[in-house]
């Protein structure tokens, strides 16, 4: 499994993540990111690729 | 054993190692830069850092198991480069050998010729820029911010926060109006004046008075400003000045083709980062350099395969490059976030809302819709950025 976890006093919600894994990052209608605590491990590429283009670099993935 | 050496320590050069690796690059890599610090990220530096809310310590990029084994050579400026004989020199008299090079040096603060004083005249590009200027930026300072960019904007706002009386100071007509179009600028910059900002737009400084330090600025209209201190924030400058002598297309930046190589024939050469000119299929091939935060790890996404490939003597993936430019910037309480290229729009369009409150704006020159902004519309650009990402098959 991958481990995600997001720093939300980091965050800005500016949801670039949601664009490289959109089934483990969303914006929920009031502009707030949700996220998925785990996710399989065959989606470790494309969650690397939103840590990458945070802007704020606030997510971590193990 | 191969050696690539990447020149420039910041997010392209990381970015770049990072996406060597992916594409099957195995042996070593080697990063050169001036700074002192290993990668980190800028951006906070005109808004959190500045403002104290950060430690530097935080702005580290996390870096990928997969460049553990990078040598870092940091603190070490380049001084030039052969292509010929494969080989960088640095400011320190080493010469580090190269089977392949990255070149991610990246841009540095334009900095004006003024006479007067030059104590208290700040850039701010480093970690080590911000911490100067914070030093300065206390309440009831008086500061003068030269540009009304992205840069000079985000000073100004941090600025009013932290108590200083603020001037901002520019030749433009608005803030912003390069990546913002008239209308947004002028919104933007009422903004700023409610919370206290005044603007001198369509002036320049001509001359600073003091002693060592400035103490005021005269601006073109005659007019005295006092100042404890002056942030420049006027554009930048390719650092490209190691590379002359090797016959490569320096005009601005670094020229490179959709692959992210550098055409030459002496070595495998690859750019990325604010300095890379590089043509972008979504937007008509012309070569362009783009200085938004996204471009180093796009760039870098394309560069590593192309090096890696041309390291193993195959031809590397030529099709178009198809990023999209992105960027976001934080004033008071107001978000802004675009994709695309708005810079080259021929109109604005406000499609939804106002621009004195949240609002999207479409910006199109002749081949249709070229960038959009959202001001507080976080939520409501994605249909827009699959728009502009399907302008490729669109033909456009």
């Amino acid at each position: 499994m991958v481990k995600v976890t997001v720093d939300m006093d980091k965050c800005q919600h500016y949801g670039q993540c949601c664009f490289e894994a959109e089934d483990v990052f969303a914006l929920d209608e009031s502009g707030k990111l949700v996220y998925s605590k785990e996710a399989d491990e065959s989606r470790r590429a494309d969650i690397e690729s939103a840590a990458d283009v945070c802007p704020m670099q606030a997510i971590t993935v193990e | 054993m191969r050696r690539v050496v990447i020149v420039g320590a910041g997010l392209g050069g990381l970015r770049a190692a990072e996406s060597l690796r992916s594409a099957g690059y195995t042996d070593s890599i080697a990063i050169v830069g001036d700074e002192v610090y290993l990668p980190y990220n800028r951006p906070p530096l005109s808004k959190e850092a500045l403002a104290g809310g950060i430690d530097f310590e935080g702005l580290e990029f996390r870096r990928k198991a997969s460049v553990d084994d990078v040598e870092w050579l940091l603190g070490t400026p380049v001084a030039g480069c052969d292509l010929s004989l494969r080989t960088v020199t640095l400011c320190d008299g080493a010469t580090l050998e190269f089977d392949g090079l990255v070149v991610a040096t990246g841009i540095r603060p334009r900095r004006l010729p003024i006479p007067g004083p030059t104590g208290g005249r700040y850039a701010l590009r480093t970690a080590t820029d911000a911490l100067a200027v914070r030093e300065h930026l206390k309440p009831g300072a008086t500061v003068i911010i030269m540009g009304a960019g992205f840069i000079g904007c985000e000073v100004a706002a941090t600025a009013i926060k932290l108590g200083c009386t603020v001037h901002v100071v520019a030749l433009d007509e608005e803030p912003m109006v390069r990546p913002l179009g008239l209308e947004l600028g002028a919104a933007m910059r009422r903004r700023h004046e409610a919370q206290g900002v005044r603007f001198h737009l369509g002036h320049t400084i001509v001359a600073f008075s003091g002693d060592d330090d400035v103490r005021s600025a005269t601006l073109s209209d005659g007019t005295e400003l006092k100042a404890d201190l002056v942030i420049e924030a006027v554009g930048s400058v390719a650092n490209t000045e190691w590379l002359r002598g090797n016959d490569l297309d320096l005009s601005d930046g670094l020229l490179t083709d959709s692959a992210m190589q550098v055409p030459t024939t002496l070595a495998p050469v690859v750019a990325v980062g604010d300095l890379a000119r590089h043509p972008n299929g979504l937007f008509g091939h012309v070569p362009r350099r783009i200085e938004h935060w996204n471009m180093p790890t796009e760039t870098a996404r394309r560069a590593g395969p192309t090096l890696a490939a041309l390291l193993r003597g195959e031809e590397p993936d030529r099709s178009p490059f198809l990023g999209l430019p992105a960027f976001w910037s934080d004033q008071y309480d107001t978000k802004l976030q675009s994709f695309g290229m708005p810079g080259i729009a021929d109109n604005a369009e406000v499609t939804s809302g106002s621009v004195d409150e949240a609002c999207i704006i479409e910006y199109f020159d002749a081949s249709g819709l070229v960038g959009v902004v959202g001001v507080d519309r976080t939520t409501e650009l994605a249909p827009y950025r699959k728009a502009l990402l399907a302008r490729h098959e669109q033909g456009r």
